[in-house]
């Protein structure tokens, strides 16, 4: 069930010069998204910017007694939008238009979730890593940044029992490289009676990069996208990611509807 | 209060129109907006067969406005037939089915099939298409060509016909007066501009298909002036869209001369505007004591001052 809200900024808690944390007051939309969703998101009535802004779900807000009351969005600084997303005060409301897109496929126990996120990646992954650590599903989140001021919350995945493993370009933090090379060491060591479900958001090499591992080691595959998207709705075909099919036919899917969540397999890489 | 309007041997409920490209299939939108509450839904522009459209990025932003270069991807007009025309038929929406084609046979067979099966209410002719090479905007940027379409179509159905005009020509009055001779119902106008926007960091066009048309309130005052040429020059009922945001841009299309409209960009930006729209239409009759929204069609007062 779509809805469209003006939200309540309820909070903007700056990360670091680039990143940020908004909490927006939204219970309706809170209590119908799945893990992987997103919102569709503008700031002011402006013709400039003119159209509605992708965003990942990051976590769900509940009040004390549990019920959900919004949902926060991790940011980077990068735009127009982004920018003003950064800049937000608390007098401010943001339209939200969601829960919008096809979710992550969740898993069952004995299965594993490894979880791949690079930078502003890790957005989808909190509320993923509640639902599968409700299920009991052991969860491995592999996190890469350029640097260990740019790691964030890694202790609220801790909390709910994600293990973690971190790697940083500067090596500040964790491994020092791209998280792929922590993650291949560690595929390495699997066994073949380890059931896995890899998921990965991030930079579009580092998850072409995961896809290319998962393949190698048979492993299914899912990844978040984010492409210019016009509407979020199906309605104008402009956020397309071309994929193969079964049959081995090329097309162009809508990662608004179809996605943003695609098994990784599936999508021409080369394309993207 | 009266929202009616009349496109032909076409009644609607009211003037508001969901523009093709802008509004997938319908069917997406099923569940933000009730279908059957509006004028009428304009599908995505079909052709014969299934299309594969260009690769992306497909849209960029501008000042107050979009391009995009989508190239008509599309499931071809026996899917849409299986697949969504009976959704479409459920739900209660008056479906006006937009076609392409690259020769004047292919328009000519798509009217026909579509006049052969239940649900299809218009056919718009989209011979305005500024992003594809062969077919579409051949048609729309040549007379006889116009001319020659739309006299294939009116062959082929008894339903209304409805050529898309393209604002890319010098005088594009002379064109809707072309559609009216060769026997259109209606026309609607205008398509998108073609336009290009470059990153300057890399010298490269910001879309895959290097060009593409551009929509938003940014065309909307030359959309409503060609409309005004238009009504000039046709008493066939025309349907005006270009960037309408508002009620009061709705009403300016119509005064300048529109019977009803079509709403695309915006729908992007607020899929629940319909209702908005309704409500200040009924607003706006309301004030100025107007009974009939379409007794506004094309009550423009013009002052012309002598020239010096």
């Amino acid at each position: 069930m779509v809805m469209e809200l003006e939200a309540r900024v309820e909070s903007n808690v700056r990360l670091s010069d680039e990143y940020n944390v908004v909490t927006l007051e939204a219970p309706s939309i809170a209590a119908n998204a799945d893990p992987g969703q997103f919102v569709m998101v503008k700031l002011s009535d402006s013709q400039e910017p003119l159209l509605r802004r992708p965003f990942s779900i990051f976590e769900i807000c509940r009040n004390s007694s549990g019920a959900p009351t919004g949902f926060s969005l991790l940011n980077k600084r990068i735009g127009i939008v982004t920018q003003q997303i950064f800049d937000l005060t608390d007098t401010k409301r943001v339209s939200v238009l969601g829960p919008l897109g096809r979710p992550f496929t969740a898993i069952n126990k004995p299965t594993q979730a490894w979880l791949v996120a690079g930078g502003v990646g890790l957005a989808p992954f909190l509320m993923l890593s509640e639902k599968l650590r409700r299920q009991g599903v052991a969860v491995t989140l592999y996190y890469g940044a350029r640097n260990a001021n740019e790691l964030f919350y890694i202790n609220i995945f801790e909390q709910l029992g994600v293990n973690v493993v971190t790697a940083t370009e500067d090596g500040s933090l964790g491994v020092q490289g791209v998280i792929t090379v922590a993650l291949n060491e560690r595929l390495q060591k699997i066994e073949t009676n380890e059931a896995l479900m890899i998921y990965a958001c991030g930079p579009t090499p580092m998850m072409q990069a995961v896809t290319n591992l998962a393949t190698e080691y048979h492993l299914p595959i899912e990844v978040s996208l984010e492409q210019v998207m016009g509407c979020g709705l199906g309605g104008c075909y402009s956020c397309v990611v071309r994929i193969r099919d079964e049959q081995g036919q090329e097309h162009y899917t809508r990662s608004c509807v179809n996605g943003p969540v695609l098994p990784g397999e599936q999508i021409v890489w080369e394309a993207l | 209060m009266d929202l009616s309007t009349e496109i032909g041997s076409l009644n609607l409920k009211n003037p508001l129109i969901a523009a093709s490209g802008c509004f997938g299939y319908g069917v997406e939108y099923a569940d933000v907006v009730d279908l059957a509450s509006l004028g009428a839904v304009a599908v995505k522009g079909l052709f014969l067969t299934e299309r594969l459209g260009h690769p992306p990025p497909r849209i960029i932003e501008t000042p107050a406005g979009m391009l995009n270069a989508i190239g008509l991807q599309g499931v071809g007009v026996h899917r849409f037939i299986r697949e969504y025309l009976p959704q479409l038929q459920n739900s209660g929406a008056v479906t006006i089915v937009n076609i392409c084609g690259t020769t004047i046979e292919e328009y000519e067979e798509l009217t026909r099939i579509l006049s052969d099966v239940e649900g299809v209410a218009a056919i718009e002719l989209n011979i305005s298409c500024p992003n594809i090479k062969a077919g579409g905007i051949t048609f729309g940027c040549n007379l006889a060509g116009t001319h020659d379409v739309v006299q294939a179509a009116k062959r082929a159905t008894h339903l209304p016909v409805i050529p898309k005009l393209t604002p890319n020509v010098t005088d594009i009055a002379s064109f809707a007066r072309v559609a009216e001779e060769a026997g259109a119902d209606a026309i609607s106008l205008v398509n998108t501009f073609l336009a290009m926007s470059i990153d300057v960091e890399t010298r490269r066009s910001r879309l895959a298909n290097v060009v593409g048309g551009l929509s938003g309130p940014a065309i909307r005052p030359i959309a409503v002036r060609m409309v005004y040429e238009c009504h000039q020059a046709v008493s066939i009922p025309i349907i005006g869209m270009g960037g309408i945001t508002t009620a009061n841009d709705v009403l300016e299309f119509m005064i300048a001369g529109a019977s009803a409209v079509q709403v695309g960009t915006a729908n992007f930006v607020d899929p629940y505007i319909w209702k908005k729209l309704m409500v200040g239409l009924n607003n706006y009759l309301e004030k100025h004591e107007i009974k009939r929204l379409r007794d506004i069609i094309g009550t423009l007062e013009v002052d012309l001052a002598e020239e010096a």
